[in-house]
């Protein structure tokens, strides 16, 4: 029998907020609605969506600093509402930008105060610390105050303080966010071989970053508007859209692109010119690979030529794209 | 990873005084991280209790009284750790960030709030013991311990007590914010004033007769009112004591059941209050 590290069963989560300041009149957002979840234990679980989706919420509840308004969630087999010391025996969390700890004392210091919050003995807890310090590349750090450290380098810090209680489940809420590239892959790394050095460990990571979802999680859930829109191996997630083809084109510079619009069976097409180059560069949703032919043909009877073609496998931004109508941030 | 050694998972009350000393540890340790903060927390006090050396003298107040001012000016630093460090602590942690790691972690809310209490005191001793030594040794104040016994119980629980109502006022001041701060505001002068920090509560019968008795058994209800009456009498003997040293102790112990009983269901409730209106761990509020 499959054995589910959390499981949450049309989880809702409503919050009464006023609109404008000084009103009495709130009003209710919707932050989960009808959330269904199965993480099963060993399972690296990615939640991606863009601000405000649910995210944090969904966290917040399985770790016990919220409760939901209505539907159940069970983490580690213990129900939410009812068995809250059961499940804070078996979890941590880390978040991004997270400041936590004391800033006059130092990185060692703090670490081992959380320590002692999961009654870890004195020693021991020094020793795993100086340990852990050294593979997050921190030794040299260890006795610098707190305050005085990087925003990585106060991410490692935060990272040691989740991991070293070694919990069944951790939550990991952001935990690159802000950093540079070497800080986000060494915490990238961390992650991946704490799951790998032992399968029972369950990670439920929420993240911005398409490829931190697509390179570790196991199974990734699209959530926007607190509803769970889709949840999959981000392989399979992919597959949702691969039936249609995106083709990079770059030819010469043309002035009219009507004719590529109504090509049949080009889904989508946008053009962009390039003045200095003297190039336009098209780029083509296909509903089908063979209209591909079609639009090649179309070029010589434009007066251009073809520069440059390429072919483009669908990402996990594309789906969340696809699923969402919009980009991670909005903007798109 | 994987971790070499396992440990066994301590008995509930190991770890909670794990947790405990874990707490307490920031503060114990900030005592010699900031030697500014020893010169302000010290020198100030000794700055207060000295104008009212000054009038005490001036008037030619019989001896015990500069001790009075002197014991009185000690428990200002346990007074004033209560109500600006252990009231407002939570509502720091939360906009620090700590508050919602606590609340994770699978241990007491109360051993947390122990373990802020002791590193209160330890840090509170430090300045209390600093102006009973200037009032010795710049002041020339005799100070003779007559009930050295009493002393200890009625310190030990005036301390309890005291911390015990900090913890409750904690749990308060999570939940209303910084709307909370106005109550430190008023806590502040008007106590020490009712409580008799500068001279006996008996003082308010000479003055006002019967209701100048029930104000002092009112502010009662803050045991530092009680506690440093009680020690004043074992210093100085009864003659100025508002209640028989014996009955001071037991309503200190009763005020300490009291208010350990109140923090661990406010801090229980406001917690449960807090998970259901989401402002656990929300900042700014």
């Amino acid at each position: 029998m499959t054995k589910y590290a959390v499981e949450t069963s049309d989880l809702c989560r409503d919050f009464k907020v006023r609109q404008v300041k000084g009103e009495s009149k709130k009003s209710t957002v919707h932050a989960l609605e009808n959330a269904n979840i199965q993480i099963k234990e060993g399972e690296l679980f990615g939640l991606l969506g863009p601000n405000g989706a649910g995210k944090t919420t969904l966290i917040k509840i399985l770790c016990t600093l919220l409760l939901p308004s209505s539907g159940t969630a069970k983490v580690m087999g213990h129900d939410v509402n009812t068995h809250c010391q059961d499940i804070r025996q078996k979890i941590n969390m880390v978040s991004g930008g997270e400041t936590s700890g004391y800033g006059l004392l130092t990185v060692r210091e703090n670490l081992w105060m959380f320590s002692q919050f999961y009654g870890m003995p004195s020693k021991l807890a020094k020793r795993r610390i100086d340990n852990m310090l050294e593979i997050m590349d921190l030794s040299d750090k260890k006795d610098a105050k707190v305050r005085t450290l990087s925003t990585g380098q106060r991410q490692k810090a935060n990272m040691i303080r989740g991991f070293m209680t070694d919990p069944d489940l951790i939550f990991l809420d952001e935990p690159t966010l802000g950093l540079d590239v070497n800080a986000s892959r060494l915490i990238r790394d961390f992650i991946h071989k704490w799951m790998k050095d032992k399968p029972s460990r369950t990670v439920l990571l929420t993240t911005h970053y398409m490829v931190e979802a697509e390179e570790l999680c196991d199974r990734v859930a699209i959530i926007d508007n607190g509803k769970v829109l889709a949840c999959d191996t981000p392989h399979n997630l992919k597959k949702l859209i691969s039936k249609e083809s995106a083709l990079k084109l770059q030819i010469k510079q043309i002035a009219d692109v009507k004719p590529f619009e109504s090509i049949p069976g080009v889904r989508n097409f946008s053009f962009k010119h390039d003045p200095t180059t003297g190039t336009t560069d098209l780029k083509f949703i296909l509903e089908d690979e063979a209209i591909v032919a079609d639009i090649i043909s179309e070029i010589p009877k434009c007066g251009s030529k073809i520069i440059s073609v390429e072919k483009t496998e669908p990402t996990l931004e594309d789906v969340f794209v696809a699923l969402v109508g919009r980009g991670l941030h909005g903007d798109e | 990873m994987k971790f070499e050694e396992e440990y066994e998972k301590p008995s509930w009350m190991v770890m909670n005084m794990r947790t405990a000393f874990g707490r307490a540890y920031p503060r114990i340790i900030g005592v010699n991280r900031e030697p500014s903060w020893v010169f302000f927390d010290t020198f100030f006090p000794i700055l207060a209790i000295a104008a009212y050396i000054y009038v005490y003298t001036a008037l030619q107040a019989p001896p015990q009284y500069l001790g009075y001012v002197v014991i009185g000016g000690a428990m200002t630093a346990y007074w004033m750790n209560v109500l600006w460090g252990m009231a407002a602590q939570l509502y720091w942690e939360k906009e620090m960030g700590n508050l919602e790691l606590y609340m994770v972690a699978p241990i007491s809310r109360m051993a947390i709030m122990a373990g802020m209490a002791i590193g209160g005191m330890f840090t509170s001793t430090v300045r209390a013991v600093t102006t009973i030594l200037a009032g010795v040794f710049i002041f020339g104040i005799t100070l003779t311990l007559e009930e050295p016994l009493m002393f200890i119980g009625i310190f030990i629980f005036t301390m309890t007590a005291l911390y015990g109502m900090g913890m409750m006022f904690a749990s308060l001041y999570m939940m209303w914010g910084r709307e909370a701060w106005h109550m430190s505001n008023l806590l502040t002068e008007p106590i020490y004033l009712v409580s008799g920090f500068y001279f006996p509560v008996k003082g308010f019968q000479f003055l006002m007769g019967d209701p100048g008795f029930w104000l002092a058994v009112g502010a009662s209800i803050i045991p530092v009112t009680l506690g440093l009456d009680g020690m004043r009498q074992c210093f100085f003997g009864p003659g100025d004591g508002f209640l028989p040293l014996w009955v001071e102790l037991v309503c200190l112990i009763i005020l300490t059941v009291i208010f350990l009983i109140l923090a661990r269901f406010s801090l229980s409730y406001m917690e449960n209050l807090a998970k259901k209106e989401g402002r656990l761990t929300l900042k700014w509020q």
